[in-house]
């Protein structure tokens, strides 16, 4: 009790009030617009909340990763294009509502089970918070070490049929995250010589060329889209009635949003596609999936939702960011001189649940605004796309100059921004790079610290929860050795079957000609020889 | 027609064998260059040499980026993929007015070039009509009153605002 009351306290303030309202309806908005997205936002917001507490510099960004979700599912329900990446899911049944004329309908339900799934995952993790602060502190260095590599390792392999490209990035990330001045030895690395290098590569600016100036310059770079937006009439309330028909599949999916946001790496498509499949194979109408079941639609935004709340347990329980979006939150802590991990925990509990309480009023404060305000605020799917990256490019400068003042940090970022764009263009992953820097910079200490204790090579795992890790690593890395060995062998069927196959049309033909003439003369041989016999029979 | 490998492999086939020749190339250029670049100090254990995790990670780039070269259902540089390089040397243009904007924001103060920046690049971007041009101009403004009159974020006043006279001075340089 007194630890909620602390945790009241921190959050009693004006500014953290303006700070809850400013995340969660900007966060709306951003979600609501295609094309920009919570980790564009978030990345040009950075440098401005370094100047701000940390707890309502966390809020804002808190905010906007919270609410950007319940703005996403607008678009992707009325026209059928996600706001932001974890939307997809829900055009599925979202826009199949909004084809039969019931887009209120959706658009409310999708509001209510959002709603349900951030409330969900804080108040689990709120309940969960004493049992973490006596899990956190078994977490040493080489625990640390082998979480941050189990994050890494899940990272990569979760790009299916990508995983070579993916750990290539992420060992990129590793490597630039090594340029500069090594901390222990004092010797330079990567620096050819050159004083900018020296400070190493700042990871606030290669989010934000491989975030927000790519996506500028695939906006820029696009056509604007003609889009039709259907009125929406009448009150937005009976979607809470309708998720309250459907407790077993809200609970059951904002469940599943809790255990995959907690696990690195993993996030919210995971969290989806295993509540979805949940949803589908249990409902009594399994054939109305993916043409507007509202079952399908709880499924997929309760299980989204229920993420961001979750997805700051590693990342303030360990300091190990599981995807893009928390990797650049840790920069705020650093800034502040906050070193998330066990010793948060330990010594700053009330800041903690803090944090959840914000998530919990941010997640009334979207749902109220939504209700009253989705009317004005479908209006922004409008805004055309290279406007947009007019406007992406114009702040994202803000993000960059603002940090150092440094026209070399620009030139850097608009490097990684072209970057950021060919990988678009290609279909390949940003993330991992991202990752591999954070990560990579975490596990370089903690591997140092952790092995100045370790004589032989098994003493690294020799406490339980390192040792419950490593095995993990191993069970990550043999389940997807299996996967892809089995894809290869389904691959050299199909090459098999390919090989075998005529593909002459020709040849076909006579082929088909003669296997018909073969059996009817089979046919022919058979029905003679039976008249034959019966003949023979007669005598 | 496309082969069972091709039609398996995820993403786009424009431009990939570019691509990953440029990052495996990369990559051997860095590691040819990794004892010149990284130190080896005596004494001490492997896991604490400076050279150890540059080693670790162009490692990681060489084996995964060379087996996802070697696994490429292409071997062969088409014109599609000569396309793709120019779609990708186009973007360099919109890359080179952020540049001129970061360059010209100590000189000329941020809110003019912003003013100048945002339309500008709207009108170069295909917009003609005053409607948004008028957008861009009130985003301009928005922009900056924002970030740097009210969050006050750390952007230096333009050097041309010392030819103002002295309070209206100090009012641009802590406000535009």
């Amino acid at each position: 009790m007194d630890l909620l009351e602390s945790a009241i306290k921190i959050l009693a303030r004006w500014d953290v009030a303006m700070a809850l309202l400013a995340g969660s309806v900007g966060g709306v908005l951003i979600g609501a617009i295609p094309g920009v997205g919570p980790a564009v936002a978030i990345a040009i917001l950075l440098p401005a909340t370094f100047s701000m507490d940390p707890i309502v510099g966390l809020t804002v960004l808190l905010g906007i990763y919270g609410s950007s979700m319940y703005g996403g599912a607008i678009p992707a329900i009325l026209i059928n294009t996600p706001g932001t990446a974890v939307n997809a899911l829900t055009t599925y049944d979202g826009y199949p509502m909004t084809a039969r004329g019931e887009p209120r309908r959706a658009l409310s339900l999708a509001y209510s089970a959002s709603f349900f799934g951030g409330i969900f995952s804080v108040v689990c993790l709120i309940l969960f918070a004493p049992v973490l602060a006596k899990i956190a502190p078994m977490f040493g260095s080489r625990e640390i070490f082998l979480a941050a590599l189990l994050g890494l390792i899940l990272v990569v392999v979760a790009h299916r049929g990508q995983a070579l490209i993916a750990g290539a990035l992420a060992s990129f990330g590793i490597f630039i995250q090594t340029i500069g001045l090594e901390p222990v030895k004092y010797s330079q690395r990567f620096t050819f010589g050159q004083d900018f290098l020296s400070g190493g590569i700042n990871l606030i600016v290669v989010v934000l060329g491989l975030f927000a100036l790519s996506q500028a310059f695939v906006l820029l770079t696009s056509e604007d889209e003609k889009i039709r937006l259907t009125k929406l009439r009448g009150g937005m309330f009976q979607g809470l009635r309708e998720l309250a028909r459907h407790p077993r599949v809200a609970s059951v999916s904002a469940g599943f949003g809790v255990m995959m946001g907690m696990i690195p790496g993993v996030g919210e498509f995971t969290a989806q596609f295993m509540s979805y499949t949940y949803a589908q194979r249990s409902s009594k109408r399994p054939e109305d999936f993916g043409h507007g079941s509202s079952e399908g639609l709880i499924a997929a935004e309760t299980s989204n939702n229920a993420v961001p709340a979750a997805a700051m347990v590693p990342l303030l329980a360990l300091g190990i960011p599981g995807e893009a979006l928390t990797a650049m939150m840790l920069s705020v802590f650093y800034v502040h001189n906050v070193v998330p991990g066990p010793g948060l925990f330990q010594n700053k509990m009330d800041f903690v649940v803090a944090l959840y309480l914000a998530l919990l009023i941010l997640n009334v404060l979207v749902l109220i605004f939504l209700l009253f305000a989705t009317n004005a605020l479908i209006q922004v799917v409008r805004i055309p796309n290279r406007f947009l990256g007019v406007c992406i490019l114009t702040l994202s400068f803000v993000g960059v100059y603002s940090l150092r003042n440094s026209a070399t940090d620009c030139v850097m970022a608009a490097g990684f921004g072209v970057l950021g764009y060919i990988l678009k263009r290609l279909s390949m992953p940003v993330v991992p790079i991202i990752l591999g820097m954070v990560l990579g910079g975490i596990m370089e200490v903690k591997l140092r610290a952790g092995m100045a204790r370790v004589k032989e090579p098994l003493d690294f795992i020799d406490r339980p929860v390192a040792f419950i890790l490593f095995l993990a690593i191993i069970l990550v890395l043999a389940t997807h050795f299996r996967r892809v060995w089995l894809d290869r062998k389904s691959l050299k069927e199909a090459e098999w079957q390919s090989k075998q196959r005529s593909t002459s049309f020709g040849k076909m033909l006579l082929r088909r000609r003669n296997s018909l003439s073969m059996e009817r003369g089979k046919l022919a041989r058979a029905r003679r020889l039976t008249w034959y016999r019966r003949l023979m029979d007669l005598f | 027609m496309p082969t069972e490998r091709e039609r398996r492999f995820v993403g786009l086939r424009r431009g990939q064998l570019i691509f990953a020749l440029a990052f495996v190339a990369l990559t051997l250029l860095m590691l040819s260059m990794i004892t010149s670049e990284t130190r080896w100090v005596d004494k001490t254990r492997l896991f604490a040499q400076p050279r150890f995790w540059p080693a670790v990670a162009l490692g990681g780039m060489a084996l995964m980026g060379g087996l996802h070269l070697y696994r490429l259902p292409w071997r062969r540089i088409t014109r599609y993929d000569v396309w793709e390089t120019q779609k990708w040397l186009m973007v360099v243009e919109y890359a080179l007015w952020f540049m001129a904007y970061v360059l010209l924001v100590p000189i000329l103060g941020y809110l003019p070039v912003t003013l100048i920046f945002a339309p500008a690049l709207s009108w170069r971007v295909g917009y003609r009509s005053p409607r948004m041009i008028g957008f861009s101009l009130v985003f301009a403004v928005s922009v900056v009153i924002l970030f740097k009159s009210l969050l006050a974020v750390k952007i230096p006043g333009g050097a041309i605002y010392d030819y103002l006279p002295g309070a209206l001075r100090s009012f641009f340089i802590v406000n535009f």
